[in-house]
């Protein structure tokens, strides 16, 4: 480059009005409200619709919560308490001293964090390669990854507690990891992002010199991000309440994670004291519902945006 | 700065079908602006992915400074592309989406810093910097994409019609901006567009393909004057040629029953039938059904008039003449005013005809 001297002006364009989130979400929302406009008993209905669906999903919310916080007599109360009087926190107590529930909780953390972490690396970079990079045998690769999320869970427990305990990784951290870390569900949906990225962006940043990695962390993955976060999420919470597999290579709190953990806690006392083991569940389902509300905004946040003119 | 010199390059996209682009050679110099044009689907931008790498070349090579770019990879091949949705980084800002190849190319920050400001200020980017794409206008984003191609000073610029999503009168200005930047800068262009008057405008040569083929590659002045075939007399040129099949006799060919004397040389080569082009400017309007010289004008029944203010475009149809008989478009200046429904008659301009052979339809040359 060795001029420096402007030549030319173009013809002054005016840029369309920046604006503010609150006004774009208010202008989406703002559809014409007449044509919407339905009988009276149509709306009711509606409501009645909806109000039954939410109940359905928080009744049993509610019931759970509610009967963390009673008393071992009134829980099996007939007519049934909706409220629990007296509260008390004696299932809390209870829970974090007959067993050993923090260990549960190290537990499901390092289980849930490393098997997360292995799966949502392994989903990219198959996806990526799957996609985006050109290798024979990639539709075969990539049939055989599809077949493999047709094979329901229970059908390889068999095999795979043969070999896992074999090697004699019962009751250790990788018998649980590394037989969950297989990806097809993640590398099936990344790859169908990847290829609902403008083409013509990739060959860009492929004619600016990008190398594969530069290519997929400073180009593909930004566009990615809301995919990327449904799909970790959908991973962590699948992976957190994971039940059957460290079950059985667990037997005791060194590996066993909370969902396991409560059931050993069900079955100590021959008949069910239903308290702690209500007040473990919320206590499991905490973590999850913090992560889910920090990362639903990343979800709907859309990034092509600019990209290309449509 | 370099050559690009195509050897009879050709892409197939499977076995069966016809390929895409067909054995094309072109010989384009050092710093040339080469225009490909053509109607859709004729293999100009599969011609120009070739170049960039985007593509693979089936048979025949493509050279860059002499050297044979097979297996050379896009990223090696110094090659900047401006594509026709821009394909801007969105994630980036404008400075960055300039930066990125400088960034991979291990360029220091300080003189990245210096080419992103100098293209900034060649193309009045400098307000938009901090810019997301998101936030630009189109014109906006086009120059980004401009500016990201010349940050890089590459051996060759491709273009790939970068101004069909802009509006018209923006288009015009861009047009011969992108020009005059091109011949500063003095690198090697390719440039892609189905846009005759772009082709016409901005090219020191342009290169017209039809199915895959090279029709012909010639400065536009001679692609205008002495087109080789039928197909590229009547894609260039607004509005098209008008084609007439006549027969010869005695040095002279019938146009709808009127006598045009043609070159001696020419009548000499032509068979019976010839194919006659007469450009719309190529005719003159006579007062009387009597022509020069006594032979017969060609009466005119005007059925559309165009008034584009400074001339205007009369198409008819030649009184006489069935319905199957072509339209015959005649430029005339804003002195005459005609409308639907007259007759106009009208006379060949000595020494414009263009004689196409009828079955081949090439140029019958003197």
């Amino acid at each position: 480059m060795s001029t420096s001297t402007v030549i030319g002006t173009l013809d002054d364009e005016s840029l369309p009005p920046e604006r503010t989130r609150r006004q774009r979400r208010r202008a989406a929302h703002n559809v014409e409200p007449s044509s919407h406009h339905r009988g009276p008993v149509w709306t009711a209905l509606g409501y009645v619709g909806m109000v039954l669906v939410v109940l359905l999903v928080a009744v049993p919310l509610f019931w759970i919560l509610i009967t963390s916080f009673k008393d071992r007599g009134d829980i099996y109360v007939r007519p049934a308490q909706w409220w629990p009087s007296p509260a008390t926190s004696d299932n809390y107590h209870e829970l974090t001293t007959r067993i050993p529930f923090f260990d549960y909780v190290r537990n499901s953390v390092i289980i849930t964090s490393a098997t997360a972490v292995a799966k949502i690396v392994l989903g990219v970079l198959s996806a990526y390669a799957l996609s985006l990079l050109r290798f024979p045998g990639r539709s075969v690769v990539f049939l055989v990854v599809i077949a493999a999320l047709m094979v329901p869970n229970q059908i390889t427990v068999i095999s795979n507690y043969a070999l896992v305990a074999q090697l004699g990784w019962r009751n250790t951290f990788q018998g649980i990891i590394i037989p969950l870390a297989g990806v097809a569900f993640g590398t099936f949906l990344m790859r169908n992002q990847f290829l609902s990225l403008p083409g013509e962006i990739i060959e860009a940043a492929r004619l600016d010199g990008a190398g594969p990695m530069k290519l997929l962390w400073r180009v593909v993955m930004p566009m990615s991000w809301p995919t990327l976060v449904a799909f970790s999420l959908i991973t962590v919470v699948n992976e957190w309440n994971e039940y059957l597999w460290p079950y059985l290579m667990s037997d005791d709190e060194t590996t066993a994670t909370l969902p396991v953990g409560l059931t050993f806690l069900q079955n100590n006392d021959g008949v069910t004291n239903w308290g702690p083991v209500m007040a473990g569940t919320i206590l499991a389902m905490l973590p999850i519902l913090v992560l889910f509300l920090f990362l639903q905004r990343q979800m709907i946040k859309g990034l092509t945006a600019g990209a290309v003119k449509s | 700065m370099a050559t690009v010199y195509f050897d009879e390059a050709t892409r197939k996209f499977s076995k069966d079908d016809a390929p895409a682009v067909d054995g094309i050679t072109l010989d384009i110099a050092d710093g040339e602006f080469l225009v490909l044009v053509g109607p859709s689907g004729c293999g100009k931008s599969t011609t120009l992915r070739m170049l960039a790498g985007l593509e693979p070349v089936d048979g025949g090579r493509i050279l860059v400074d002499g050297h044979d770019q097979k297996g050379v990879r896009p990223r090696d091949r110094d090659i900047a592309m401006v594509f026709q949705s821009y394909a801007l980084y969105p994630n980036m800002t404008a400075a960055q989406n300039m930066a990125f190849a400088l960034d991979n190319a291990k360029v220091s920050k300080s003189e990245t810093r210096q080419r992103v400001a100098e293209a900034a200020k060649i193309l009045e980017l400098e307000q938009l910097l901090d810019r997301k794409p998101g936030q630009m206008s189109g014109g906006q984003r086009q120059r980004v994409a401009m500016g990201r191609a010349i940050v890089r000073n590459p051996k060759v610029f491709c273009m790939d019609e970068p101004l069909s999503n802009l509006d018209a009168k923006l288009r015009v200005s861009t047009r011969s901006q992108i020009a005059g930047l091109q011949r500063r800068l003095g690198i090697t262009t390719v440039y892609v567009t189905h846009d005759q008057v772009e082709a016409m405008t901005m090219g020191h040569r342009v290169a017209v393909l039809r199915d895959g083929k090279l029709q012909q590659v010639d400065t536009p002045e001679a692609l205008y004057d002495r087109p080789v075939n039928t197909f590229v007399a009547s894609f260039i040129g607004s509005p098209a040629i008008t084609l007439v099949e006549s027969s010869v006799r005695d040095g002279r060919a019938e146009v709808h029953g009127v006598p045009v004397p043609l070159d001696r040389a020419v009548a000499g080569r032509a068979g019976e039938k010839v194919v006659v082009g007469l450009r719309p400017e190529s005719w003159h309007v006579v007062g009387s059904p009597e022509g020069k010289g006594g032979s017969a004008a060609l009466a005119l029944n005007v059925e559309l008039v165009e008034s584009l203010g400074s001339e205007s475009f009369v198409y008819g149809r030649p009184a006489g003449a069935g319905d199957d008989a072509g339209r015959v478009t005649v430029r005339l200046d804003k002195r005459t005013h005609l409308t639907v429904g007259d007759v106009v008659h009208v006379e060949p301009n000595h020494g414009e005809v263009h004689v196409f052979d009828a079955s081949s339809g090439e140029r019958i040359e003197a």
